[in-house]
């Protein structure tokens, strides 16, 4: 269901002369109110005036998450804080977190892109919304919480944790729609079963899953063992969080960014270059509309690529392929790229093989070349009595691994469980290459 | 004829053959035979319990990966040649061991012989026509 039939299918003219408008507006706010980007636009020798079409956007300097850090915690609000009524916070995982704040406008907008999201998701006022993104600093859990009020959804309110109670609820509640990462949903699958909770006997049709990167198969497996439909959605909170872009339920096939609001780029993240469509490169986006944390630029660290063909479900909004990894979850390997989400499709790929692995980098002391092994959990389903049968089963992902990546890699089987889980994101890598 | 066989995956991580034992022990069942198959990545421990359904389920509640395959008992005299007749016997007809393992009943001092083929129902019809005692596996439960 498309929620505002007026911004998102708005044909490419007068969408492009809208972003326009916008950016030249933010461009010329930032200009007079934050110290920051007056310095960078000067040191480009960018002033307001100068941008006057879409294309003088590659005039502007990037904005990297360094330069957050390096303003925290205020440093690049545009507004005083008397005007800002929300701050959220984005979990860095080392030193000082990004702060991010939100004006009583900004947050009027993120509640209707997040209505919007959810609306294309399927969800309708009719639906009860079990939302199991956590709750405070972290913008999932407000960010759905709002969007799901706006539609007139029954939103409860669940935040992350307590598995057990979660499944309780889902299915005492009756809810029809979830909202997590993958790997959380995958997770809840696996309690309910302990539980003696067939997740399908749920009223659960829906599940909008983000804030991790995923795969395809990935998708297979929830939609099987929910069966729902697993739909992808995506946002940072540095942008606005949750609702920067999500899939449609017609094509479930890339994700509409919500381009009145951001201007995508996908750019070569070596050399800044701006890459055509359809090419992979790292994800750069321009907030036009925020007001207490407006972004130039901003380099997301997330690998896609942007697909402007039309979508059959009427958006005019251009898609983004779904999210490969991060610039920096990029692993070299003896000299090759390679994303935990590639050795993922591959194993899970493998008949039985479970979603749950570990990827250990090494380097070997001796050769000093690096080293890669892929710990699979043996399920009930691919486990056998013969010793030769898993040993071909571990071998044969090691060729697929070899053959596709062009790495040699280890996998070995371990015990079911022994991977931890996790309740928010899932830790795949180890690198004890950065140790020593 | 034909033997359940419960078949535990094992990492190979001290002490995890150990808590097998004591959890099939706790939860009183008795463990008739047991052969590990073992590489330098994993192991498969194959076990004959008295109580299959039981067996699993307390193993699975403990966190392992079980599996029950379909074998079968054979029973010859504890004495040289015993073991080589059958094989011999068995390779004469292409028929192929999957694996096997032995162990000896104490009441009668025979030895019994565990053996995984691919086609058990083959196997048995011969080893029936060639006089190879086949034992029935509510018998080897309670040996
Ligand atoms: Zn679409």
């Amino acid at each position: 269901m498309i929620w505002s039939e007026e911004y998102e299918t708005m044909p490419r003219e007068a969408l492009e002369a809208l972003q326009l408008k916008r950016l030249q507006a933010v461009v010329e706010r930032v200009y007079a109110t934050v110290p920051f980007y007056r310095r960078r636009l000067e040191e480009a020798g960018v002033t307001p005036d100068s941008i006057r079409s879409l294309e003088d956007l590659q005039r502007i300097p990037f904005t990297t998450k360094e330069d957050l850090r390096d303003n925290y915690p205020y440093g690049l609000f545009a507004v005083p804080l008397k005007q800002v009524v929300r701050i959220h916070a984005s979990s860095g995982t080392t030193g000082k977190p990004v702060v991010v704040g939100y004006t009583k406008r900004d947050l009027g907008t993120w509640a209707e892109l997040m209505a919007r999201s959810l609306a294309s998701a399927g969800t309708t006022k009719d639906d009860v919304v079990h939302n199991a993104y956590g709750y405070g600093l972290f913008t999932g859990g407000l960010g759905v919480h709002y969007g799901a009020e706006r539609i007139g959804a029954t939103v409860i309110p669940m935040s992350g944790g307590n598995s057990k109670r979660q499944v309780m609820v889902l299915q005492d509640f009756g809810s029809t729609v979830i909202t997590c990462t993958p790997s959380y949903a995958l997770h809840l699958a696996e309690v309910a079963e302990d539980m003696g909770v067939d997740p399908k006997s749920t009223k659960l049709r829906v599940g909008v899953l983000g804030a991790e990167p995923w795969t395809e198969e990935m998708r297979k497996e929830i939609e099987e063992r929910w069966n729902m439909q697993a739909i992808d959605i995506y946002g940072l909170s540095e942008i606005i969080g949750p609702g920067v872009s999500i899939e449609c339920e017609e094509a479930k096939d890339g994700l509409h960014i919500f381009e009145d609001h951001f201007i995508p780029e996908v750019i070569d993240p070596d050399t800044g270059e701006r890459l055509p469509y359809g090419e992979e490169g790292e994800l750069v986006i321009t907030t036009i509309t925020k007001e207490a944390f407006p972004l130039l630029r901003y380099r997301t660290r997330d690998i896609t690529s942007l697909v402007h063909e039309p979508c059959v479900c009427g958006r005019t909004m251009v898609r983004m392929r779904r999210v490969r990894g991060r610039t920096d979850d990029m692993l070299i390997i003896r000299g090759v790229n390679v994303f935990p989400s590639q050795i993922e499709e591959i194993i899970m790929g493998t008949k039985g093989v479970e979603p749950h692995y570990l990827l250990i980098v090494d380097r070997d002391p001796q050769t000093r070349l690096d080293t890669l092994e892929v710990q699979v959990e043996v399920s009930e389903e691919m486990f056998s009595d013969e010793v030769r049968m898993l040993q071909t089963l571990a071998r044969s992902m090691e060729r697929n691994i070899k053959d596709m990546l062009g790495v040699s890699a280890r996998v070995k089987l371990v015990e079911p469980r022994t991977i931890q889980r996790f309740e928010g994101k899932a830790k795949r890598v180890i690198d004890k290459r950065k140790l020593s | 004829m034909k033997v359940e066989q419960i078949s535990v995956f094992l990492e190979n991580k001290a002490g995890r053959l150990a808590e097998v034992a004591s959890v099939l022990g706790s939860a009183g069942i008795n463990i008739r035979a047991l052969s590990l198959a073992d590489t330098t990545d994993f192991g498969i421990l194959r076990l004959i319990v008295n109580d299959r359904e039981g067996a699993k389920k307390v193993l699975k509640e403990a966190g392992f990966t079980v599996g029950i395959t379909q074998v079968i008992a054979v029973e010859v005299e504890d004495k040289p040649g015993g073991l080589a007749k059958i094989l011999k016997l068995l390779a004469g007809e292409g028929i192929n061991v999957e694996y096997m393992y032995a162990f000896v009943e104490r009441s009668s001092g025979n030895a019994v012989l565990i053996f995984k083929f691919e086609d058990l129902d083959e196997a048995i019809d011969i080893l029936n026509s060639h006089g190879v005692r086949v034992i029935p596996g509510e018998r080897v439960y309670s040996l």
